[in-house]
């Protein structure tokens, strides 16, 4: 068996996710239970919520965003799950993918056999200085902070670093955003269904409707290259650099897999794993890159038995477009300075060498924090299962990987999922 | 035998009186910054407080035009951003800083690589006046 360590293997059997962006009028146990309903209407052989064995939950900060900490028995009893195991899981931005690690692990051991993953984050009840605040906590607050950084700056300072390092000119940075609002407009689920051609031309369209003069942008560079239609934020990261502030929630269903296809006759089977850590930012040896990110998909490549080449489809944590970059890098999908130019070549798109974040990843689709890694599966399932819709991959994609980052990368968890016919 | 010892926030009571201090592993002889109790490399217990020169190099380096809460009380904002870089101190270990005197309205211009020296920087009112590193071009 090719996952020679754990004791029995892991399917996937049922996915589903609210949608992402900013709802005022839902809490987060709201959200959570909108996933939780689409997952269960994905299960194509019907499923008992009985058997149902632990819960975890991938969330980052309830305690800060919605002052509720103690997350996971609480929503366990909210949909009459009680008195099974539940956890909360929290690895900052990964502690989604974390969660689908640490089930699959509980399955592996034999423990349980069937397990719900939840990833879940409400963001928007707080002014976004109190989100920057919140989100800075997964940081080294002794050390990191007190210099004034944030979190757009620690990955602004690492696209300066590669900048120096291979000569990636800005404009790489916009091709990772332009793409992955395409992607996004094609995602129902999506935070942001525009296009920035669409952004841009409403921009210039309210201008003339205000009598204000209409900036003369050409295109989509013309205009991420102008501080005023793209601010800038932490420099090189401009606005649409960034990924938004969100609201959303994820789920997905696991279980023992010589008991999967009692739920459907496709799942998806783990079958790579890999989780690394590291200090802060000042503390590694590279800033253009993102070690743990490199560690970790060494483990999932070598557990799966696979290469980079064999990956059909990856959805990578782009919280910040110079994360894209580093981590189709950090992946192995190109070579080191590759990313840039693989970015500008359009490699990275639905129908380039290596298509990824078809959902519009974190940019375009939305970061609700603790819900993006369960948010990266739920896109894998529907395209390892082709039903994504408008942004399906042709080719008939069999493997996809996710990649989630904490932090500005102290965390990563690496996880490959396969479709068998 | 050094004023200061291994805890944590010996680092700021240094920064105070304008000394940067990291700690030196007995055994391996890395540094580290702040000082740790545990050698990062090599694990041991067996590390002394040491004083850095203060001198380094840019390795990375970003302008924030939006700052978050504290620094905005300090009185920066979009139109007033401020530089934030990673050094690397000349005996090894890097550190995360303020960066000043360089050309904030045109990052493109501050390169890595280039030299610097340590200072220090106060930011808060009165009471809550705290010292921080900082690092200007040597």
């Amino acid at each position: 068996m090719k996952n020679h360590k754990w004791s029995r293997g892991v399917a996937v059997v049922g996915a589903g996710m609210s949608r992402f962006g900013a709802f005022a009028d839902k809490t987060s146990r709201d959200l959570f239970v909108e996933a939780y309903q689409e997952m269960k209407s994905s299960i194509d052989k019907g499923f008992d919520p009985d058997r149902i064995d632990a819960f975890y939950l991938g969330n980052f900060s309830s305690d800060q965003f919605e002052k509720q900490a103690h997350l996971a028995p609480i929503l366990a009893s909210w949909i009459g799950l009680s008195p099974i195991a539940s956890v909360r899981v929290e690895n900052a931005c990964a502690s989604g993918g974390i969660a689908i690690r640490q089930a699959a692990l509980a399955i592996a051991s034999g423990e349980y056999d069937v397990v719900l993953v939840g990833g879940l984050e409400k963001m928007t009840d707080l002014d976004i200085s109190a989100v920057t605040e919140a989100l800075a906590t997964a940081a080294d607050t002794q050390f990191e902070i007190p210099a004034g950084f944030t979190f757009p700056g620690f990955y602004a300072a690492m696209a300066t670093a590669y900048m120096a390092e291979h000569g990636a000119p800005r404009e790489a940075f916009y091709h990772v955003s332009i793409k992955n609002h395409e992607n996004g407009a094609l995602n129902d689920k999506a935070q942001f269904g525009q296009t920035i051609k669409q952004i841009m031309e409403s921009k210039k369209k309210r201008a003339e409707e205000k009598g204000r003069p209409v900036p003369e942008w050409q295109n989509e560079i013309e205009f991420l290259s102008d501080p005023k239609g793209n601010p800038n934020i932490a420099w090189p990261m401009a606005l649409f650099d960034c990924s938004p502030v969100s609201d959303g929630g994820a789920v997905a269903l696991l279980v023992a897999e010589d008991i999967a296809k009692e739920f459907t006759d496709t799942p998806l089977y783990l079958i790579g794993s890999g989780q690394a850590s590291d200090g802060a930012l000042p503390d590694r040896e590279t800033l253009a890159s993102i070690p743990a990110a490199e560690a970790a998909a060494k483990q999932a490549y070598a557990m799966a038995g696979l290469t980079p080449d064999d990956i059909d489809l990856a959805e990578v944590h782009d919280c910040f477009t110079i994360a894209e970059i580093m981590a189709i890098e950090d992946l192995g999908f190109f070579p080191r300075g590759g990313g840039w130019k693989a970015a500008m070549e359009g490699k990275t798109a639905r129908d380039g060498e290596h298509p990824v974040n078809t959902s519009g990843g974190l940019k375009a689709k939305g970061h609700p924090v603790g819900a993006s890694g369960v948010g990266q599966l739920n896109e894998i399932w529907k395209q390892l299962r082709g039903v994504a819709g408008a942004r399906q991959l042709q080719g008939n994609p069999r493997i996809g990987l996710a990649h989630n980052v904490g932090g500005s990368g102290q965390t990563c968890v690496v996880n490959i999922f396969e479709r068998r016919d | 035998m050094s004023e200061y010892t291994l805890t944590s926030k010996n680092f700021y009571k240094a920064l105070k009186q304008k000394q940067l201090i990291g700690s030196k592993c007995q055994v391996c002889g890395s540094y580290a910054i702040p000082q740790r109790q545990i050698c990062p490399k090599c694990h041991s217990d067996q590390n002394e407080i040491t004083t850095y020169v203060g001198s380094g190099t840019l390795k990375a380096f970003t302008v924030i035009f939006v700052p978050p809460v504290k620094m905005a009380e300090a009185g920066y904002n979009a139109k007033n951003p401020y530089c934030v870089g990673i050094v690397e101190l000349d005996e090894g270990p890097r550190i995360s800083a303020q960066i000043l005197d360089v050309d904030i309205l045109q990052p493109e211009n501050i390169k890595i690589g280039t030299k610097m020296e340590m200072t220090t920087i106060t930011r808060g009112e009165e009471a809550d006046q705290t010292t921080f590193l900082a690092f200007r071009p040597a």
